[in-house]
C-alpha cells in the first residue's frame, strides 16, 4: 500500500508508477471488480485548510475523515447537505471514511430529493491526473461558471480520471427539529403516489421513502419534514390534510427517534445483515414499483420518493436478470454488494460509453488509476 | 478583441454551404443575404460585432444534426445560438462561421407533476418554462434577470443563475437531462428524469460548457411547487463593512433567506431616481427575502430583524403587503435600466468569498477613482455573486479600452482574494484572455483536451473561452 503525505509525493509516485493502482480513501466503499493492483490511498492527505461559516464554505484535504468533517460542521450548527451514506455496515468494510470518497462515489443519502447530491455541493478540486500533474478546477465560491466545471465531472468519477487531493465544498446550517411522518399498509404503487403527493406540495419534504416489509413486515411509508420547531408543526398538518385520501398520517415529532430511522434508510440498515445481493436502482419514480416486479425474488426499499430503489436479490443473481426491466425503463442500476462478475457499473450507451474512453485517455493516458472500474459499453 | 482570421477557403465556398444546408432545411430557415444575416452580428455584448456567413433556424433535433453534419463535412465553424442575451459574446460569430439558433425549438414535450420535472426543447424561454407549469402552481427554480427573453440552451451552455439561487441553486443543479448533438451530427442523450445519471457526470460537464461540446435540443428541468408565500425586508446601513457583516451574521445563524441582495451607495441613487422605491439615501442596502407560510416567514424574519437591528441600521422596513414587497424589489430589478439611462454600463460578473466583500469594495472604489470611470455595485450578497457596472461614454474616443482595462483589474481582484471571474454570465470572449489569470496553464490545457474530445475539429464556438495563444494549437492540429 502506498500512503503519500502530501499532494507533491503523490504526483511523483504517479508520474513514475508503471503498473495500475487501486486508489482509496478510506478504502471502505469498494464497489466494483475487486483488483490485485496497488492500493494508493489519500488518507495521509488530511486536514482542514480553510473552513467560513458565515461564508457557508470549507475547503479540505481529500483524505480527511469524513467523521472530522461532520464533527466540524456540527460545532458551528452546519452540516453537509447531501448527508452521506456510510458504506460500511453494508459492505463489512472498516475503514475510516474520507471526505475524498464521498465525492469520488457522489454518495448522497435522502435528502438528494430536496438538497441535492454529493456533486451539488463540491465547489472545487485538486487533483492528480495520470501523468502526475497537480491540476486545479472551480474554486471556493458557490457562483463560478469560468472554464468547464471538471468538478461534476471528477465527483463519482470513482477516481478514475485523477486522484483527489482536496476539495472545497458548500454546507448548509443545520436543523433543530427533524419529524418523521408515516402511513401503514399502502402496496407500492400507492405509496410512491402518496410520496408524490408530498414531494409536490410546498411543505418541504426532505425524506421520502417506502419499506415494503416495515416493522412487523408490514408496509410503512415515511416521510421527514426539517426546520424550526414551529414550521415542523405547521407542514405536518398540511401534509395530513393533502395525505387523507392515502390514510391517516402519524407525526412522531421526537428528532433523536427520527435521527435514527432516517440513518437507517441512509445505510439501507434493513439490508445489512441480510443474505443476498444488493444493487442500487435510479428510475422515474412512477417507474420503481413496475420495475422492482419484474425482478423475481427481490425485495426492495425506496428512497428518493421511489426513484432510488435499493433491492435485495438471492447471492448470485445475475446482473442481466436485475437490468432486464432497464431495457424499457430509463435509469441505471449499479450492484453495490455481490458475487455476480457484473459489470458492477450499469453499461452505457455506446456513443456515450467512447466519450468516457477518449477522456479517460486524456486523464490518465497510461490507464494507471482503477482500470477495472467504470465506463463498459452496453 | 481579437478573434481568428476568418478562412478564406470557407469564405469561398458559402454558396456550396448554403446550397448543402437548404436541401436539408426549409428555405426560410438558411439565411445567407448579408442585409438579414446582420441581425446575429452580435449579442447583449453589443461593443463587438461581426455579421456570420449564414444563419440556420433548425426546428428539430434531426435538423439540428443535418446542419452540423454538412459543417463537419465542410470544416465551417458553427456558433450556436440560444437567444443571444449573453453580456460575454458567447454567440458572438467569426465571418467564416454559423450561427445555429435554436429559437424555433420553443415546444414544451412533456409536463410530469408526479415525477416533477418538465421536458422543453432548448430555445423556450426560461420565464415560459415556468409560465407551462404554473398555473399548477410549480415554477422553474433558475432565474437569470434576463429570464423574460433568454432560452435554455442558453441557460444550459453557461449554467446561468439568478436571485434566488442561494436556497436553489443554478442551472446545474436543477438539470436531470439533454438531448445533445455533438459537431459530427451524433445525437446522444444524457441522464433523462431519474436522478444522477450512470456512468461520468457528462450532464454537469456539458452545462457551462458555453456551446463548445454540443448542442443541446432537449432538456429535462426539475420544477418545484411554489412556496406559500414570501416577503423582502429592506436594511439600510452607514457603511459596506457593517452590512457584510449582517449577512455573515444572518447566514451563520442558521437562516437560509432565498435571496440576499446588496446595493452600493452609487446604485441605491441611480435606482431611487429612476423607480422612486422609497430607498434611503445611505452606504449599503440589504434587501433579504424569505419564503414559506406567513408564520413561517415571521420566526424567520424575526430572527433576521434582531440580527439588523444589532448593526444599528439606518433604515429596517419589513414589507407588509405584496404592494410594499413590489415596491422593494423594484429598485433592485430596474438597476440595470437605471444605469443605462445615466451612461453606457459595462456589467462585471465575478465572485469573491463573501467574507471579502468590505475590501473588495473598498479596493473597487480606489480604482474606480483611478481610472476616472464610475462604478456602481449591485451584488447577490449571499452567495459572493459580484455585478459591479461601469460607467462609461461609449462615444467618448478611449472610454471603452479604459473601461475593459478597469474590468479586467476587477476582475483579477476577485481571482487574488480566492473568488473567480465569473459567476454566472460566463467567460465568452469578454473573459477569454483573463483565464491564465485564474487557471495555470496545465489546468487550462485539461480542459481543451475535453473540447478535443468532444469536438476534435475545434469547430464548435472555437474562438471562446480559452485565450487565442492557448487554444492556438489545438486549433490548428484539428485544420
Amino acid at each position: 500500500m502506498l500512503t503519500p503525505q502530501t499532494e507533491a509525493e503523490l504526483a511523483a509516485i504517479v508520474a513514475k508508477a508503471e503498473g495500475p493502482f487501486r486508489v482509496q480513501g478510506g478504502g471502505t466503499r469498494p464497489i466494483g471488480a475487486a483488483s490485485n493492483a496497488t492500493v494508493l490511498t489519500t488518507r495521509a492527505l488530511a486536514g482542514v485548510e480553510l473552513y467560513e461559516p458565515g461564508a457557508l464554505t470549507l475547503v479540505v484535504k481529500a483524505g480527511t475523515p469524513l467523521s472530522e468533517v461532520e464533527a466540524l460542521l456540527t460545532a458551528e450548527g452546519q452540516r453537509l447537505p447531501f448527508e452521506p451514506m456510510d458504506h460500511r455496515g453494508m459492505l463489512g468494510t472498516t475503514g475510516t471514511p474520507t471526505i475524498g470518497g464521498v465525492f469520488a462515489a457522489n454518495v448522497s443519502g435522502p435528502r438528494r430529493i430536496q438538497a441535492g447530491a454529493a456533486r451539488d455541493y463540491l465547489l472545487g478540486v485538486r487533483f492528480v491526473d495520470g501523468r502526475g500533474k497537480v491540476l486545479r478546477n472551480g474554486g471556493r465560491v458557490m457562483k463560478n461558471v469560468t472554464g468547464y466545471d471538471l468538478v461534476k465531472l471528477m465527483a463519482g468519477s470513482f477516481g478514475t480520471l485523477g486522484v483527489l487531493t482536496e476539495v472545497a465544498l458548500k454546507v448548509l446550517p443545520d436543523t433543530a427539529t427533524t419529524a418523521t411522518l408515516t402511513l401503514p399498509g399502502l402496496d407500492d404503487v400507492t405509496a410512491v403516489k402518496a410520496l408524490s403527493r408530498a414531494l409536490g406540495s410546498p411543505f418541504e419534504v426532505t425524506g421520502a421513502a417506502h419499506r415494503p416489509h416495515g416493522p412487523d413486515s408490514q408496509p410503512q411509508t415515511l416521510l421527514r419534514l426539517e426546520g424550526s420547531e414551529k414550521s415542523v408543526a405547521y407542514r405536518a398538518s398540511e401534509l395530513a390534510k393533502i395525505l387523507a385520501p392515502f390514510g391517516t398520517l402519524d407525526i412522531m415529532h421526537d428528532t433523536a427517534s427520527s435521527l435514527k430511522i432516517w440513518r437507517d434508510i441512509r445505510d439501507v440498515a434493513p439490508f445489512q445483515v441480510a443474505d443476498g445481493d444488493v444493487w442500487r436502482l435510479s428510475v422515474k419514480p412512477s417507474d420503481a414499483p413496475g420495475v422492482v416486479a419484474q425482478i423475481p425474488r427481490a425485495q426492495a426499499l425506496y428512497d428518493w420518493g421511489g426513484g432510488l430503489i435499493w433491492l435485495l436479490v438471492p447471492p448470485g443473481t445475475a446482473a442481466d436478470r436485475v437490468r432486464a426491466p432497464l431495457a424499457t425503463v430509463a435509469g441505471h442500476a449499479t450492484m453495490i454488494r455481490g458475487a455476480d462478475a457484473g459489470p458492477a457499473f450499469h453499461p452505457l450507451d455506446p456513443t456515450v460509453q467512447s466519450l468516457h474512453h477518449a477522456l479517460r485517455q486524456k486523464f490518465d493516458p497510461r490507464g494507471l488509476f482503477n482500470p477495472s472500474l467504470m465506463g463498459q459499453a452496453a | 478583441m481579437e478573434m481568428p482570421r476568418p478562412n478564406p477557403q470557407i469564405l469561398a465556398r458559402k454558396s456550396e454551404l448554403i446550397a448543402r444546408l437548404s436541401k436539408v432545411l426549409p428555405s426560410d430557415a438558411v439565411i445567407s443575404d448579408p442585409v438579414e444575416t446582420r441581425a446575429y452580428e452580435c449579442d447583449a455584448l453589443t461593443a463587438y460585432k461581426c455579421p456570420p456567413l449564414a444563419a440556420v433556424l433548425p426546428s428539430s433535433t434531426q435538423e439540428v444534426s443535418d446542419v452540423l453534419r454538412i459543417c463537419h463535412d465542410m470544416g465551417v465553424p458553427v456558433v450556436p445560438r440560444g437567444s443571444g442575451t449573453s453580456l460575454a459574446g458567447g454567440a458572438l460569430p467569426t465571418e467564416d462561421s454559423v450561427i445555429l439558433g435554436v429559437a424555433r425549438l420553443n415546444e414544451v414535450l412533456d409536463t410530469d407533476y408526479d415525477n416533477r420535472f418538465i421536458r422543453v426543447q432548448s430555445g423556450r424561454t426560461n420565464l415560459s418554462v415556468t409560465g407551462a407549469v404554473e398555473q399548477d402552481g410549480f415554477f422553474y427554480a433558475p432565474d437569470p434577470s434576463s429570464q423574460l427573453a433568454c432560452a435554455i440552451a442558453g441557460n444550459i451552455a453557461m449554467n446561468s443563475g439568478g436571485a434566488h439561487c442561494l436556497k436553489y441553486g443554478v442551472t446545474t443543479n436543477n438539470l436531470l437531462g439533454v438531448t445533445m448533438v455533438l459537431m459530427d451530427g451524433t445525437v446522444i442523450e444524457l441522464g433523462g428524469a431519474h436522478l444522477d445519471a450512470a456512468g461520468y457526470d457528462l450532464l454537469g460537464l456539458i452545462c457551462g460548457s458555453e456551446g463548445q461540446l454540443g448542442v443541446v435540443t432537449e432538456a429535462t428541468l426539475r420544477i418545484l411547487h411554489k412556496p406559500e408565500g414570501a416577503r423582502p425586508v429592506l436594511m439600510g446601513f452607514d457603511s459596506n463593512e457593517v452590512a457584510g457583516q449582517c449577512v455573515s451574521d444572518i447566514i451563520k445563524a442558521g437562516v437560509l433567506p432565498v435571496a440576499i441582495e446588496f446595493m452600493d451607495r452609487p446604485c441605491i441613487r441611480a435606482c431611487e431616481a429612476f423607480a422612486k422605491a422609497g430607498y434611503p439615501d445611505c452606504e449599503a442596502l440589504l434587501i433579504v427575502e424569505v419564503e414559506g407560510s406567513d408564520a413561517e416567514i415571521d420566526e424567520q424574519l424575526e430572527t433576521i430583524m434582531q440580527i439588523a437591528q444589532s448593526h444599528n441600521p439606518v433604515e429596517l422596513r419589513q414589507s407588509t403587503s405584496a404592494e410594499e414587497s413590489a415596491k422593494i424589489w423594484l429598485g433592485r430589478k430596474s438597476a440595470f435600466g437605471a444605469m443605462g439611462q445615466i451612461n453606457d454600463y459595462m456589467c462585471l460578473d465575478g465572485t469573491i468569498p463573501v467574507n471579502e466583500l468590505p475590501f473588495v469594495l473598498k479596493r473597487i472604489g480606489e480604482m474606480s477613482a483611478e481610472f476616472g470611470l464610475d462604478v456602481a455595485n449591485v451584488f447577490h450578497a449571499g452567495d459572493g455573486n459580484m455585478h459591479p457596472l461601469i460607467l462609461f461614454d461609449a462615444n467618448k474616443p478611449g472610454d471603452l479600452e479604459r473601461c475593459e482595462a478597469l474590468g479586467a483589474e476587477i476582475l483579477k481582484l476577485c481571482v487574488e482574494v480566492g473568488g473567480c471571474l465569473t459567476g454566472e454570465h460566463g467567460v465568452g470572449i469578454e473573459k477569454r484572455d483573463l483565464m491564465v489569470d485564474q487557471y495555470a496553464p496545465e489546468d487550462l490545457g485539461i480542459q481543451m483536451a475535453v473540447k478535443d474530445v468532444f469536438d476534435p475539429n475545434w469547430l464548435l464556438n472555437p474562438a471562446k473561452v480559452f485565450p487565442l495563444a492557448a487554444s492556438e494549437p489545438h486549433r490548428i492540429a484539428a485544420e
